[in-house]
């Protein structure tokens, strides 16, 4: 029962620059620092669709001193870095301000995410108006300031975030354990080149081919055999992923010694496409774009299982399947808690600890509304289920400490080290 | 084989112990170390030197870390170090609490090892209470002291050191006594520990007791028996308690290489600075730069009078600020004749009394007061006590002040012990005003507390800090982070010298970002005058400019501005006559008591404090209505938020006959949605029963199951609506979870909150009591009937429902919630009309729908009411507000009304909108920005009031007061100008 509102419109809206189409052909498009790993096939593909796009880098102090600046105190702390980054960036003179655009990604979802496009715009107004803000979203937002995605798009996209994923995965799984410091990286830098020229030539698609390669390329790697403390990163998809975000975590594991286990971003995305069809199946929200979804699943899906397959065939911790994640999902918390990273985060931990990974960073920033529920709130009930679980939530903000963040972290892995040591000296004792 | 040797270094203090070969303690030692943490270090360690030349070692503790690394020496994370010695020593153990400097950690043993910190946002440790004791002005060790003969426990909130003092502060300003603060303040850290470290996790078994504070502190381990209910067996509190962590780093160093004493030292003095920490610009690059700096400032001064000689007419003003009293007489012509600047010590009446007692023997009956003028938040008090002719508020009390020093001024910023307050002016009268909230007020007195935390008094601290050559960048949020921000600068080797200067600049960036929110320094106007006792702090000024790049006007008085703006106020207001203040023979007789009851005047049952006079007259304070003040409500107040909450709580029907009884927290969602699901399932055939009213204990109750501390309060508030009606006994609960509310067509999407939607979640994960047999949370779309229908019948299969019932009730639900909403709204337009006849101004209260909870609000609906307003909601409203095309994304039903609402203001000469935050809601980072474009964009002022736990209406009081003379002021000035 649509209902038309009849009251009179107000318009309180300011202007802001539009990005129109000949902009591809004249501007700079800036890009966020936020997949590192996803990014390097994501902006060559976006390259060899006419977009000048350069991904920033910049960190340090200027940056959260730019996002302190210019956003909310209580907006969350992914608005902050992002916008940060784009406005020191902005201020280093290394780009022409009247040649240059912003790139961000909206979901759509109920919580503060989709608002950071806007949250850019009211930034960039004071003091670089006549940045045009792009985003890119499949929930129909900002019709004219979207990205343009067709199907070939979308398509390549999803083989590039396959193949970063398991370059991520296979990296993480072996650079602990390399013998020749050295080696994993330069694998990654081979294998990321190998796979630009895939998506130059239009020979991405085969995909065993290239799951084959990457896994060929890691498993020749020299490694020491010795026992590692696993700890899986779930989280809010920034700080998740974005080292800018989480102060280095990766980083930070593998300097304790530890292997950093961090879950495939395929998994969000098949958990933003599996939300909308969980809304048609609970509250019969269908629409032009629910059918086109499905597709998308079912596609994504035998592509995952592909990967998964050969994964285990070569000998490599395979990453999460979605099927599976939404069953772990199901014992712990409801499909239907969509908002942020919802039911995700619960399943991703379980899903870790039935794979050896009991011990887990769950990253958010200060304050998050979905982790409230999804991240804090679900430990308790996971702690219930798998016992041996060891979940330690660390808030991310601009002026919470390194010092304090990996102090908890560090107290995790004592706790780990702790178990560790019991399981080894059950074994001893029969 | 070599003795082991411990050392734990932890934010405030070192601990270093000796154990024999087979684990023995031969030695402990316990220091503050004053930031100076390697030459503490190595001073402890020389005491160490005739037990051997061989150690094995293991370092602990927050700021061990980086001294182990540096110097590298083994290190074992704290908590590790604990749980190595309670296995050890304390076998049989359940759970280990231990409090810190800054760090509060529990260790659950049994039952499932484990092990947690403070999160980042967390009070209730060593630096807590001694920030607590700065405030009571009492060392530590008096205030344990002190707690003994407590006979009363305030609530006072405990997650942050900035709320408590917003409780704390009122309540000194009132009188209360010291030893019952000092009890509560113990009380506060127990129920931190309790609510924010175990989450959920129960605290029983027996319990061992760690770290300094709880080793020193009696009345602390007091508190922890009674709340945990603990008897002497089962709460074990060491003799080594506060070096409890340093053993367990030296028996976790059994197995280490051992190492030579001298070898040790060397080391640790050779360790180098890791120069990570971020550091800014010297403040002064020489000395005479600095010279012309204070050249400059010496201009605005005022002149002096002699009060041993002078004749005649004089005015006094008195500012009865938080932390400090400043008084102030003046003459006719504005010079000084006395002027005093003193800390409160809690008692603000006295001092007054005292100075006006001195002022009547310096002038000697020489000198006529025509008038008395007191502002601040000892207002009310000190104008009945001393009968003052006048008072005012603060902001125009400052206000004034600055006029005098530059009346071109368009914008002062003043920073006190507790407040920042802004300004903007424009046409010689207040714009807007921006006062920080509670969480970003990392003011003066937070220099201060560093400053003796450091063992040095503030002038010392911060003349240090002027000639800094590396300032450290501190964060510039609360100042829990910034303590944490502190630690690591200390950590990589920062001087004082250094960190002074870096807090200096850290007060001025939160004041100039956060609570301004300036995006650049050109916002803030080209007349700029600071004020407050925070800014005779050269450090905090020369900051300032740096960062506005803008020459400022410090007057020499911007420690007395309000008092001196009160002075002025009361000469101009004065008719001439003699002023009512005590005259001096009055002045020697008076003389008063302080009792503190609770007020039985309504349900609130609130807690007021009464002083009696000499006289026989009566002063009562913290009162939330004119009831508990002991006067007459008024009549028949035009409340809206009053209004609705009563008609919610009636909707129930009573049943006599037995019916399967459901019950509904009213929180959150229930408190739009209640219409509906009463009637739906009383047309189903059950009987519906509400949880408790909300209430503090109500909050208490249910703390023990909050699983996010940093989460709104409505939705902590709903833990205890649980337990309430687990303990009614209720059939079952219904609570749905709702990703979207209803749709009202007015905005791109109709989205909950996360919160909102699906708090069910979190309650039925962290709430043992709750199952699928009593917890029902189906997930609805109520825009949606036939999905709403099947899944209504699918969660409430147990009772058969057929699904025609199912669809009819659900459809008269949806019908009465139409009509519940529909009487709100004619009910508003009943009082609007009401208040034009009456010519009262209106305010629209506009927040969400659960903040028309008595609890959450803290009964600011009624504060506007004895203010003489009529109070709306912003339910009552929107619905005549134009759509509305914002810059943000409007997804939020709740918030696209926010929009509406702001929208109608602006049509309605005589409305005004005050808007309502809840502490921790992110999606009002959102909207508070975008209502105010809206309002301000048709020059109507925006007022935003940020609640949380904390019932403190002193500040909000003020803001309104403030707000309502800039209305009044703005009114004048319209009519100036069609005159």
């Amino acid at each position: 029962m649509k209902r038309k509102n009849e009251a009179p419109v107000a318009d309180f809206t300011e202007p802001y620059a539009v990005f129109t189409p000949e902009m591809k052909n004249t501007h700079t498009v800036l890009v966020p620092d936020m997949l590192p790993w996803h990014f390097d096939l994501l902006t060559h593909i976006l390259r060899g669709e006419g977009y000048r796009v350069e991904v920033l880098h910049n960190e340090g102090r200027a940056v959260i001193d730019e996002g302190l600046k210019h956003v909310h105190n209580d907006a969350c702390y992914p608005a902050l870095c992002v916008i940060g980054q784009f406005l020191d960036a902005l201020k280093s003179g290394k780009y022409d301000p009247d040649r240059t655009a912003v790139l961000i990604t909206q979901t759509g979802g109920g919580c503060r995410a989709s608002n950071y496009l806007p949250l850019i715009r009211k930034a960039l107004r004071a003091e670089f108006p006549q940045v045009p803000v792009l985003s890119l979203n499949f929930s129909g937002l900002e019709k004219g300031n979207g990205l343009q995605l067709g199907v070939g798009l979308v398509r390549k996209f999803a083989y590039a975030i396959f193949y970063s994923d398991l370059i991520m995965s296979c990296f993480n799984q072996v650079r602990p354990y390399e013998v020749n410091a050295g080696d994993c990286e330069a694998a990654r830098e081979k294998l990321n080149a190998l796979l630009r020229k895939a998506f130059d030539e239009g020979r991405f698609s085969r995909f065993k081919e290239y799951v084959k390669c990457v896994l060929d390329e890691f498993a020749a790697i020299h490694v020491r055999d010795e026992g590692k403390i696993k700890v899986g990163i779930v989280g809010e998809i920034y700080v998740k992923y974005s080292p800018l975000g989480n102060s280095h975590l990766e980083e930070f594991l593998l300097s304790e010694g530890c292997e950093p286990v961090v879950p495939a971003l395929m998994d969000f995305i098949l958990y933003c496409v599996v939300n909308n069809l969980n809304d048609a199946k609970l509250y019969r929200k269908r629409n032009r774009s629910t059918p086109l979804f499905f597709i998308a699943y079912i596609w994504l899906r035998r592509k995952q299982k592909t990967l998964i397959r050969l994964m285990k065939e070569s000998k490599f911790e395979p990453q999460h399947d979605f099927g599976h994640l939404r069953k772990c999902a199901d014992a712990v918390i409801n499909q239907g808690v969509k908002m942020g990273e919802g039911w995700l985060i619960p399943a991703e931990m379980a899903a870790l600890a039935e794979t050896g990974t009991a011990n887990i960073v769950c990253a958010q920033p200060f304050g998050c509304l979905p982790n409230h529920i999804a991240g804090k709130g679900a430990v308790r009930a996971i702690k219930k289920m798998y016992p041996e679980v060891n979940v330690v939530p660390v808030d991310y903000d601009p002026s919470a400490t390194r010092v304090n963040q990996e102090n908890r972290i560090k107290l995790m892995l004592a706790t780990a080290r702790e178990m560790d040591s019991q399981i080894f000296s059950d074994e001893k004792i029969s | 084989m070599a003795k082991l040797l411990g050392i734990d270094v932890g934010s405030t203090t070192v601990k270093v112990c000796v154990l024999s070969e087979d684990g023995k303690t031969e030695y402990t030692s316990y220091v503050r170390h004053f930031s100076r943490v390697k030459e503490c270090v190595l001073s402890e360690l020389e005491k160490v030197a005739p037990f051997g030349e061989e150690f094995r070692l293991a370092v602990t503790g927050s700021a061990g870390l980086g001294l182990a690394q540096r110097a590298s020496l083994p290190f074992v994370q704290e908590v590790q170090a604990a749980f190595i010695a309670i296995k050890k020593l304390h076998p049989d153990v359940d759970v280990a609490v231990e409090l810190g400097g800054e760090d509060a950690k529990i260790i659950f043993v049994t039952g499932g090892a484990e092990q947690r910190m403070n999160g980042s946002c967390a009070g209730g440790t060593g630096a807590f209470i001694d920030q607590m004791a700065t405030l009571l002005d009492v060392s530590v060790e008096e205030m344990d002291r002190l707690s003994e003969t407590a006979e009363r426990v305030y609530p006072i909130a405990s997650r942050c050191g900035v709320f408590a003092k917003s409780d704390i502060q009122p309540l000194l300003n009132q009188g209360a006594k010291k030893s019952d603060i000092a009890a509560s303040i113990f009380r506060a850290v127990v129920d931190q520990t309790v609510s924010g470290l175990a989450q959920g996790r129960k605290i029983k078994g027996k319990v061992l007791f760690l770290g300094g504070p709880l080793y020193f502190l009696k009345g602390l381990r007091r508190a922890f028996r009674e709340v945990l209910s603990l008897d002497g067996e089962r709460a074990v509190f060491p003799d080594n308690a506060p070096s409890f962590m340093s053993i367990g780093a030296a028996m976790s160093a059994i197995g280490s290489h051992e190492m030579t004493f001298d070898e040790i030292v060397s080391r640790i003095r050779s360790m180098k600075d890791e120069g990570n920490v971020a550091v800014g610009k010297p403040l002064f690059s020489s000395r005479e730069e600095y010279d012309a700096f204070i050249d400059r400032h010496k201009r605005s001064d005022l002149e002096f009078e002699n009060i041993y000689t002078y004749e005649g007419d004089a005015y006094l003003g008195v500012d009865s600020g938080s932390t400090t009293t400043k008084l102030m007489l003046i003459t006719p012509e504005n010079k000084i004749l006395y002027s005093h600047y003193q800390t409160n010590n809690g008692q603000p009446l006295e001092i007054v009394a005292n100075r006006l007692r001195e002022i009547y023997y310096l002038t000697g009956g020489r000198v006529a007061i025509r008038g008395a003028c007191v502002t601040g938040y000892g207002e009310d008090m000190i104008k009945a006590a001393l009968k003052f002719d006048f008072g005012i508020v603060e902001t125009m009390a400052h206000f004034k002040a600055a006029l005098h020093f530059n009346p071109d001024v368009d914008f002062i910023i003043d920073i006190g012990g507790q407040d920042i307050k802004c300004f903007k002016v424009k046409g010689r009268a207040i714009d807007s005003i921006m006062l920080n909230e509670a969480c970003s007020s990392g003011c003066g007195s937070f220099i201060q507390t560093f400053a003796k935390a450091m063992g040095m008094e503030i002038e010392e601290f911060s003349r240090l800090g002027l000639f800094a050559k590396r300032p450290v960048e501190l964060g510039s949020r609360c100042t829990v982070f910034m303590n944490s921000s502190v630690k690591q600068a200390q950590k990589e080797g920062a001087s004082v010298e250094d960190i002074s200067a870096g807090l200096s600049a850290s007060i001025v960036k939160n004041a100039i970002y956060k609570v301004i929110r300036a995006r650049t320094p050109e916002e803030l106007g080209k007349h700029i005058v600071v004020q407050g006792g925070t800014f005779l702090n050269d450090a905090v000024l020369r900051s300032f400019e740096l960062e506005t790049g803008r020459e400022v006007v410090r007057p020499a008085i911007a420690g007395l501005m309000g008092a001196f703006g009160a002075a002025l106020y009361a000469k101009e207001a004065a008719g001439g006559l003699i002023s009512t203040v005590l005259a001096d023979a009055e002045l020697e007789r008076f003389r008063y008591s302080s009792s503190s009851v609770t007020c039985r005047g309504c349900t609130s049952r609130c807690s007021v404090n009464v002083l009696t006079f000499s006289d026989g007259r009566k002063f009562i304070s913290g009162n939330k209505c004119e009831r508990g003040a002991g006067l007459k409500a008024v009549d028949r107040p035009l409340d809206l938020y009053a209004y609705k909450y009563r008609r919610l709580t009636e909707l129930p029907v009573p049943m006599s006959e037995k019916r399967v009884r459901v019950g509904f927290p009213l929180q959150l969602v229930m408190y739009e949605q209640l219409p509906l699901w009463t009637t739906f399932f009383e047309k189903c055939g059950f009987e519906v029963v509400l949880s408790e009213k909300s209430s503090r204990e109500l909050y208490f109750r249910g703390q023990h199951t909050v699983a996010s501390d940093t989460a709104c309060y409505p939705a902590k508030l709903m833990h205890g609506h649980i337990e309430s009606l687990l303990d009614k006994g209720v059939d079952f609960i219904f609570y749905p979870c709702e990703s979207y509310n209803l749709d009202e067509h007015d905005s791109v999407n109709h989205y909950n909150c996360p919160v909102v939607a699906y708090y069910p979640e979190l309650l039925k994960a962290n709430n043992e009591r709750l199952g699928p047999e009593n917890f029902i949370m189906p997930y609805l779309d109520p825009n949606d009937e036939k999905s709403t229908v099947r899944a209504l019948r699918r969660s409430l299969a147990k009772y058969k429902l057929s699904a025609q019932l199912i669809r009819s009730a659900f459809r008269a639900g949806l019908a009465r919630m139409e009509e519940f909403h529909r009487e709100i709204a004619a009910e508003g337009k009943r009082m609007l009309a009401q208040a034009e006849k009456e010519g009262k101004h209106v305010v629209v209260l506009a927040g969400r729908p659960y903040h028309v909870d008595p609890e959450i609000n803290h009964g600011i609906n009624k504060l506007l009411t004895s203010l003489g307003l009529c109070v709306l909601s912003e339910d009552a409203v929107f619905e005549e507000g134009s759509l509305v095309k914002v810059n943000v994304l409007n997804q939020w039903t709740y918030h696209a009304r926010l929009y509406r609402a702001a929208e109608y203001c602006t049509r309605h000469e005589n409305v005004d909108l005050v808007q309502l935050v809840s502490f921790g809601c992110g999606i009002d980072a959102i909207t508070t920005d975008e209502v105010r474009a809206i309002l301000e964009r048709s020059s109507k002022l925006y007022t935003q009031i940020k609640i949380d736990e904390i019932n403190n209406l002193g500040v909000v009081k003020i803001r309104l007061r403030s707000m309502l003379a800039a209305i009044e002021e703005q009114k004048r000035r319209r009519e100036e100008d069609e005159a």
